[in-house]
């Protein structure tokens, strides 16, 4: 968990605290700025006034550049799950999500939490969003969420399989060019229904068991979609493949497709990399 | 279906298209020929406009109901382009202007090539309106000296206008021969044509208003010539010009000046015009297609483009998708693209076989066409209708309006855009809004599986600066289906959208689909939000003039009460499912008001307004109907009086039914529809003897329902009861026939 002084230390600590508990792991807190005794004092406070917590909490205080600092720690540590406090929409001024964030999301060896609203209290996450669309990584990122989902205790789970409107290839001009589309639409839906539903079936039975699970196929803009969907059903969180490793120096350059999403957050978000477990 | 069966569906309704074909060609040749001489064009360049068009465009256009010729809104371009570029010199100025026709020709066929439909779409709706009406005044104030037979009057668009008092009092003080005769046409001329749609005689109106126009002018010419000793008394030039060899000596465009700036401004408006009126106007005749079809609008501008530039090169104006003309197209049973081909064949024999008579027009007849064109585009009622939606809206057309006439059209429409933004800041009270997420795309849409609606969610704001994303989607939902818009996560929806929506919505009824929109209740409580919305919302569509009732309505309120039924004065969208019913095929469906209906909802009367056509062609009608309700369901059919005393085109889909077992019912009744067994089994002695026993009405079923039209006003109190006890008698019999 990357922390920083702001407001919402206290609830971004008790979910943090929650979480790790839940998930059954161990939590490292890492402050990225000079260590001094009043800042000690508060951040104590904070975790002995949380009612629950996991089994070993370690608290590292290092100064340096934030991204590399903290990519840095990640490593040394075999750190599974970055956690960062973030704000919803991104702003010039307020840089924090914005480069930081973008660049760890980017640069994180391991999965990454965005959280847009802890709270103190528990609240429990009801609806999750997880992205299903074709690529090599869905199926690693399909399985992670029904893991989180079984641990976290969510029970509705929406898989929305964006699919390219270049995909369909076709200019709606007048009837006849509507009804190709409509039918090439319908060819699409039931090819990606056939790929998801192999995907589900290799997801071991008892994360599936229990689960409300739905799905649903959108035409258009890939990332924007699914956050704008997130925002539509009120999801608590979204799961999202983690960027795509690119060969060209070109492509390097941070996709647009999780530009929408990290512009302005929808609700949580989870990024996974393919690498690591939750 | 195979290729076979459309060929044989095209020839099937090749009498229908050539006579529509004719009729279009009644109004197309005064107008084209008005619109040139409007110009400042020699006449026959508008009719050039009107053949090149209607072949190719028959041919390579994508929509198939529109008519395409020379356009009103043009006039006012290519006649500053002529008068500017010829630098006085006329002649020059319109072999100048061809380059330039030629030249937006080119670009509209880009625009077509590169998909650029979706031009229009940038321009806020007051504001284009806005535009319309300057043009409409720029062709109002020059054509109205001209129809009291002054043809010399200069000027720009004010000082125009200023001086028509003028010339009407120079016409009253010197009432000479000569300068009473052209006054006398063009007003009667005037006169025919606003009282031409008052007049409901169904044979008056076989023949479109400017054709009576252009009849009135020849005959009285001819009879001035043969019964009054001293001839016609008009001059020569108040009369129309052809070159005497048509074929021989077409005009060739003076490429000279293209490289100068003011030829590339002209070429500039021209098309920007050209584009928006065939836009608007495709748009427009889409709504009034029987068969619900959707036009490809990149084809037609491609074959627009193609057609302009060949007519400029053989010495024609621009070609653009007309609406009046269409819409006269579609009222006489036009049903494919080859009635636009047949009127530019009909087009071609009037010019070479009536040469001469054509020559016989007096200018004021075609003035007078022109001045109602031009009332027409900038009627006082298209303000109010304005003004209701919203006090910033009429701000906007009227800026427009006062730029456009004073700074010429590119500078009008220009800053029309501008203050619609800046009005749109105002109102929102943040500019961030806009500048934050107008490089985003803001709308998701999306086929629910569980119910198979189609969802449509957008955010941030919605106005014509983004409306293109938001139509896109619209665009690939079959309108048969169940559509939802919601605009909960929309901070912002203007009134360009609101209007469209509204029309998307009658699209979606017209074909049987749903088209709901939601999330908006909250906007209409928030002062923060803007006035547009609220207004625009369809209940708060219309004054309220409920405040005090017309003696009608408290009569039919009291009527209400006796039976104990419902009513409802207030203007609402139509309740009932009109649309299934082939009157108002071609018809459009604006607004009901007046609703009596019974309390198990089997009766229902409402005087609905309805329109006929489009622009000059338009006919605003008021009439009242009964719908009545069935719980079962009965064949379809419709009883009317006469087959000539009907548009064609509403029995497209129904053949005539003879019982020849009541020759006298089959004399008087007119019987259609398509189930000929079952609609003879349903008319027996009982039906047929309560039919001929009673006064008539025109009585159609869809089915489930029945709608019975009486007079084509509406009814006084009087005549509803007795159409009351009309359709309870019918009911009786229905119900004893069927429970």
């Amino acid at each position: 968990m990357g922390f920083a002084f702001s407001p919402n230390l206290k609830a971004n600590v008790y979910e943090a605290m929650r979480l790790s508990s839940s998930l059954g792991k161990s939590l490292f807190f890492l402050h990225v700025g000079a260590k001094s005794p009043e800042k000690q004092r508060v951040f104590k406070d904070i975790l002995n006034g949380a009612p629950m917590g996991p089994s070993s909490i370690k608290t590292i205080w290092e100064s340096g550049d934030p991204v590399k600092v903290i990519t840095h720690q990640c490593k040394k540590n075999n750190i599974d799950l970055l956690l960062l406090g973030a704000l919803q929409r991104e702003n010039v001024l307020k840089f924090y999500l914005g480069s930081i964030a973008r660049k760890l999301t980017r640069k994180a060896p391991c999965s990454v939490f965005l959280m847009i609203k802890p709270s103190i209290e528990n609240v429990a996450a009801n609806h999750m969003v997880v992205n299903a669309f074709k690529s090599t990584q869905t199926e690693v990122t399909i399985r992670a969420a029904f893991e989180y989902a079984r641990s976290m205790n969510i029970p509705n789970i929406t898989l929305v399989d964006e699919i390219n409107q270049s995909e369909v290839d076709i200019n709606v001009d007048d009837d006849f060019s509507l009804k190709k589309s409509t039918k090439r639409k319908e060819e699409l839906n039931k090819e990606e229904g056939a790929r998801l539903s192999k995907i589900l079936s290799g997801v071991p039975k008892h994360l599936v068991s229990n689960k409300n699970i739905k799905s649903q196929n959108i035409f258009g803009t890939r990332g924007y979609s699914i956050s704008h969907y997130a925002k539509i059903v009120r999801a608590d969180i979204l799961v999202i493949n983690s960027v795509e490793k690119r060969l060209f120096f070109l492509s390097r350059i941070f996709p647009k497709d999780l530009d929408y999403i990290l512009s302005e957050l929808p609700t949580d978000v989870l990024i996974i990399k393919p690498s690591a477990n939750v | 279906m195979s290729s076979s069966y459309y060929l044989k569906e095209f020839f099937g309704d090749l009498p229908k298209n050539i006579f529509s074909g004719f009729v279009v060609s009644l109004v197309a040749l005064p107008l084209a020929l008005g619109l040139a001489i409007a110009s400042d064009a020699p006449p026959i360049s508008g009719v050039i406009a009107s053949i090149v068009g209607g072949v190719i465009c028959s041919i390579f256009g994508g929509s198939k109901l529109t008519i395409t010729g020379p356009g009103n809104g043009l006039v006012v371009v290519l006649l500053f382009s002529i008068n500017t570029l010829g630098e006085g010199n006329l002649y020059q100025g319109y072999l100048f202007t061809l380059a330039a026709v030629v030249f937006s020709g080119v670009l509209m066929f880009l625009f077509g090539l590169f998909r650029l439909g979706a031009l229009s779409e940038f321009f806020p709706s007051s504001a284009l309106q806005g535009m319309l009406a300057a043009i409409g005044i720029g062709i109002l104030a020059k054509q109205a000296h001209v129809m009291i037979g002054i043809t010399e009057i200069k000027g720009s668009t004010i000082e125009v206008l200023s001086k028509i008092p003028d010339s009407f009092l120079f016409i009253l003080l010197n009432p000479t021969r000569e300068n009473l005769i052209p006054a006398f046409i063009g007003i009667v001329s005037f006169f025919i044509l606003i009282f031409y749609s008052k007049l409901r005689n169904p044979l008056f109106h076989l023949i479109p208003a400017p054709m009576w126009v252009i009849i009135f002018a020849i005959s009285l010419f001819y009879y001035l010539e043969v019964f009054v000793l001293s001839g016609s008394g008009l001059s020569a030039d108040l009369l129309i010009s052809l070159p005497d060899n048509l074929l021989a000596n077409l005009p060739f465009p003076d490429f000279s000046i293209i490289t100068t700036k003011r030829f590339l401004a002209a070429v500039i408006s021209i098309t920007l015009i050209a584009s928006i009126e065939s836009l608007l106007s495709i748009k427009a005749v889409d709504k009034l297609d029987p068969e619900k079809r959707r036009s490809n609008v990149n084809k037609d501008l491609k074959a627009l483009g193609l057609a302009t530039f060949i007519s400029g090169l053989i010495g024609g104006l621009n070609v653009v998708t007309v609406i009046a003309r269409s819409s006269v197209n579609v009222n006489n049973g036009g049903s494919n693209k080859s009635s636009n081909f047949f009127h530019a064949i009909f087009l071609i024999g009037f010019v070479l076989i009536f040469q001469n008579q054509i020559e016989k027009i007096a200018l004021p007849a075609l003035a007078a066409i022109l001045v109602y064109t031009g009332y027409k585009l900038a009627a006082p009622d298209n303000f109010i209708r304005i003004l209701r939606v919203g006090k910033e809206q009429a701000a906007i057309y009227l800026i427009t309006l006062f730029i456009t006439i004073y700074g010429g059209i590119m500078t009008g429409i220009g800053f029309g855009i501008v203050f619609t933004f800046v009005f749109h800041v105002i109102i929102n009270k943040n500019f961030f809004i806009f500048s934050r997420n107008f490089f985003k795309p803001n709308v998701l849409m999306y086929l629910e599986q569980e119910s198979g609606n189609y969802y449509i969610s957008v955010e941030n704001f919605c106005s014509f600066l983004n409306f293109y994303k938001l139509k896109r989607k619209i665009g690939e939902i079959p309108e048969n289906q169940h559509a939802i818009i919601d605009f909960s996560l929309c901070d912002f929806v203007d009134h360009t959208v609101m209007e469209d929506l509204s029309d998307y919505q009658r699209t979606f009824n017209r074909k049987g689909g749903v088209f709901e929109i939601i999330g908006l209740d909250s906007h209409s409580a928030d002062t923060q939000h803007p006035f547009a919305i609220r207004k625009s919302l369809p209940s708060n569509d219309f004054f309220n003039f409920q405040n005090n009732l017309t003696k009608r309505q408290v009569s039919l309120k009291q009527l209400a009460s006796i039976l104990n039924w419902r009513y409802s004065p207030e203007n609402s969208f139509i309740t009932s499912k009109l649309e299934a019913f082939t009157y108002f095929k071609t018809k459009t469906l604006n607004y009901q008001y007046n609703e009596l209906s019974s309390l198990e909802n089997s009766f229902k009367i409402v005087d609905v307004s309805y329109s006929e056509g489009a622009f000059i062609a338009k006919d605003n009608l008021l009439a009242t109907f009964m719908v009545i309700d069935l719980k079962y369901s009965i064949p379809k059919f419709v009883l009317d009086r006469d087959f000539i005393l009907s548009t064609f085109s509403e029995f497209s889909n129904y053949s005539e039914i003879n019982l020849n077992r009541f020759p006298d019912f089959s004399k008087r009744f007119y019987l259609a529809g398509s189930n000929k067994s079952k609609i003879k089994n349903l008319f027996d002695s009982k039906l047929i003897f309560f039919f001929e026993s009673h006064s008539y009405y025109r009585i159609e079923s869809s089915g489930n329902e029945i709608l019975i039209k009486g007079k084509s006003r509406v009814l006084s109190i009087n005549e509803i009861k007795s159409l009351l006890s009309f359709s309870r008698e019918l009911l009786n019999l229905l119900n004893n026939k069927y429970l």
